[in-house]
């Protein structure tokens, strides 16, 4: 134990007869049974009449929002990632509502942290409105006639989340120990002090004690549980590799064969490998020594409905990456046709490798079928587009397309030669 | 063949931000997974050294607070609803004064609106992130290139400011995958933030002629920080309207506006004799750049602006665009809020917008409006 002051000294900003006091008071006295000095300490507060005691207080401060100072002190935990540190929260009932998903989640992960919750069971600050800590029976300014629902029992919350230490006292005289042993605690620990807001709470239930309308609210006064192993490490990287990997380059090593940039578009099924195709296309066209660009579209399902790409290739950069009128289409199932369609209407010339399951789209295009998914399967369909495509356009030999297949470990599994089959 | 270069690089503009943040200085990512901001979140797995999966966007925001108040620079990215989130979180840590960087990937609107559609449509709502008219500097990566340059100066800029940044992208921009010559990428230098050295009494919020006050972590012995979010003074002490402390609230935005130059970033393009002159930004300035390549090869006369720092507004912009008699301001969202941010509800004489939703504009759109008789 050390005679370090914590507090500043002076008066506490609170009521005469507020809990509040008691829970300053208290902190000090548990952090210097544990030898802490002040800037050991990050002192975490929220908003509602305890925030303010952090001008009070000579530690470490950070003054949030209210009910996020949980979640902020947990980052701020997670960033020291320092035993010698320790991380406290100041919050009240209302915070404690706001912010109930950091206090699971901070339980759940076991942030080395421990939370105070000043619970007055009203909102103080703003007129005494009932919270959701408002036990059964209890009239505030704004239900005089009495809370009809019980409140939270956030020890039994916290103990279900998994956090390391949970106590409920009442927050009267001493009860330092009760701290103490929370703040030593490694993990997530959570200390409820039940007051009664001399303000509200007083008058709006006149003679009431604090013990008794605990015990009738069915909360207990004990330690729920201690000493549990749960603390989270903050995940490092140690080894984090650049993402600029010469593996990303495609070197030149056949020649493209277009005259003018060409614009691709596939649509298919999600599933049957559209966006792969797309890719391979335009590594192809980047392995003949063309720029290429590769742009998805989807809907937000994953595994069923419309996959489409757009592919561009040119001898120039490419500026503009979007493709409305494609000048070849391939469309390789009922959900391809049914993106697609807008665009085969819109083009005016080209060619559009169509399915034989399909009916043909209206379009000024030269509609060629081919039994895409009857020859190759489903999944295969939109590859095999690809591999048709290129063999019937010539934008670039046969061997780049087939070069960017084999490097693919696609390739182990399906047999290129049944797409260079045409 | 690619003239004087032999191998080009597959990628998109996700990989090339992830690099540039790192490099610049980032060494946390903490997200929430939302498309189409995937695939940063996907990298940033591999490439921070410290990456946290958050459980939702306002804790995201949090967390990224108490790791820059424990020292780091975080980044993020998310899209309008997880942005929409943050809010509240943002004009906190705007408060604490603490770096970060927000990567937002726009989509299609409003509400959920379409995840997987492309959009502009979030530039007002940077625009009013503070309360008060305070600003956010905001970047918008014009090309893959500016992934690289504009994201390490959009991460530098929240080192040198101690301020929330974003880097505001869309779709198109970070998934679509491109053939890119990344030999000339620039060398991106690793900043640190400026720490208090001094022997005297630190205090959190007192400043030099820079206007950004010296950080402390509260991981060190020496000097106790005090960091608040509510209206305080400059030993971060909360205050109700003190004039000590509204001056230092007004300092948020005094800061940022003083060093604009120095972050000021954008393409001019001029042609003589042009009268006309486009602007664009992000996703859509390739496409602006493209239907000027086409006009001029009609031999038209046409000049373009790509801004890339888009906060706070830049009256160089305004008044680059007042050379000309005709503006053309292209933008994928449905009203022109770079337009109206630029000219205001009045407009000017020969004004206008090409503007889209869910759908990238094209050249040609830009082209027959660049013609079009007004």
């Amino acid at each position: 134990m050390n005679n370090v002051k914590f507090l500043t000294g002076g008066q506490l900003p609170f009521c005469k007869g507020c809990g509040h006091v008691a829970v300053a008071q208290n902190t000090e006295k548990a952090l210097q049974k544990l030898d802490f000095n002040p800037l050991d300490v990050v002192l975490v507060t929220d908003i509602g009449c305890h925030g303010i005691v952090d001008k009070n207080f000579l530690t470490h401060n950070v003054h949030g929002l209210h009910g996020r100072s949980s979640a902020l002190a947990a980052g701020i935990s997670a960033g020291l990632s320092n035993p010698n540190k320790k991380v406290i929260v100041f919050t009240g009932d209302g915070g404690a509502t706001i912010g109930m998903q950091h206090l699971v989640g901070g339980a759940h992960l076991g942030f080395d942290m421990t939370v105070v919750v000043h619970n007055n069971m009203l909102y103080g600050m703003t007129g005494g409105q009932p919270s959701e800590f408002t036990p059964c029976g209890f009239k505030t300014p704004t239900l005089p006639e009495g809370s009809t629902k019980s409140g939270y029992d956030i020890c039994e919350l916290m103990l279900a989340a998994g956090a390391a230490y949970v106590e409920r006292v009442v927050g009267i005289g001493d009860f330092s120990d009760s701290l103490a042993r929370a703040f030593s605690t490694k993990g997530f620990s959570l200390v409820e002090v039940m007051e009664i807001c001399t303000s509200y709470g007083v008058k709006s239930n006149p003679g009431m004690k604090l013990p008794k309308l605990v015990e009738e609210a069915g909360w207990k006064v004990k330690v729920f549980t201690e000493a549990k192993q749960r603390l989270f490490q903050t995940p490092q990287n140690s080894n984090p590799t650049s993402l600029l990997s010469e593996k990303l380059e495609v070197e030149p090593k056949y020649s493209g064969a277009i005259s003018k940039p060409v614009s691709i578009m596939l649509s298919g099924s999600a599933g049957e490998g559209v966006q792969l195709a797309a890719e391979f296309l335009a590594r192809a066209a980047m392995l003949s020594g063309l720029y290429a660009t590769k742009k998805g579209s989807y809907p937000v399902t994953v595994g069923v409905g419309y996959s489409a790409a757009e592919v561009i290739i040119s001898h120039e950069p490419i500026l503009y990456t979007g493709s409305p009128v494609p000048d070849i289409l391939a469309i390789t199932s009922a959900d391809g046709l049914g993106y697609a369609r807008t665009a085969a209407g819109r083009m005016k010339g080209g060619t559009i490798y169509i399915d034989q399951s399909l009916d043909i789209p209206q379009t000024g295009a030269e509609t060629v079928v081919i039994p895409f998914r009857e020859k190759v399967g489903a999944q295969n369909s939109s590859l095999y587009s690809v591999f048709y495509m290129v063999g019937s356009q010539h934008f670039f030999p046969m061997e780049a397309l087939r070069d960017i297949f084999m490097a693919n470990k696609i390739s182990q599994r399906v047999s290129v030669d049944i797409f260079m089959q045409l | 063949m690619h003239p004087g270069k032999t191998s080009l690089a597959f990628i998109d503009g996700s990989r090339l931000i992830t690099e540039s943040l790192v490099r610049a200085g980032a060494d946390t990512f903490i997200g929430y997974p939302i498309t189409p901001a995937n695939l940063l979140y996907l990298y940033a797995t591999k490439r921070y050294p410290t990456m946290l999966a958050a459980p939702d966007e306002i804790t995201t925001l949090q967390w990224m607070s108490g790791f820059a108040i424990a020292g780091h620079v975080p980044v993020t990215a998310t899209s309008f609803p997880g942005y929409a989130l943050m809010l509240e979180s943002i004009n906190m840590a705007a408060m604490f004064e603490l770096p970060m960087v927000i990567v937002l990937v726009q989509r299609l609107g409003p509400a959920t609106g379409t995840a997987t559609c492309g959009a502009q449509g979030d530039l007002s709502l940077v625009h009013g992130t503070l309360s008060g008219g305070y600003t956010l500097p905001t970047f918008s990566p014009s090309n893959l290139n500016d992934c690289w340059d504009i994201s390490a100066k959009a991460l530098h800029t929240a080192i040198r400011l101690r301020t929330p940044v974003v880097l505001l992208t869309s779709k198109e921009m970070v998934m679509t995958l491109q053939a890119f010559d990344w030999s000339h990428l620039a060398e991106i230098e690793t900043l640190k933030v400026k720490t208090f050295s001094g022997s005297d009494t630190y205090i959190p919020y007192k400043v030099d002629e820079s206007l950004v006050p010296d950080f402390m972590p509260v991981s060190q012995n020496n000097h106790a920080v005090r960091l608040t979010a509510s209206t305080h003074d400059t030993k971060g002490f909360l205050q109700n309207s003190t004039p000590e402390a509204i001056e230092n609230t007004k300092r948020l935005e005094a800061k940022v506006t003083k060093h604009l130059q120095e972050y000021l970033l954008f393409d001019l393009d001029e042609q003589a004799g042009a009268q006309h002159l486009v602007v664009s930004y992000g996703i859509s300035a390739q496409a602006s750049r493209e239907a000027v390549r086409q006009l001029r090869a009609r031999g038209e006369k046409v000049s373009l602006l790509v801004a890339k720092t888009l906060l706070p507004v830049s009256r160089d912009y305004v008044d680059i665009a007042n050379r000309y008699e005709r503006v053309v301001v292209v933008e994928e969202n449905l009203t022109g809020q770079l337009r109206q941010l630029l000219f205001g509800a009045a407009g000017r004489n020969g004004l206008s917008g090409v503007n889209a939703i869910a759908r990238m504009i094209s050249p040609s759109e830009i082209v027959d409006e660049v013609m079009r008789k007004f």
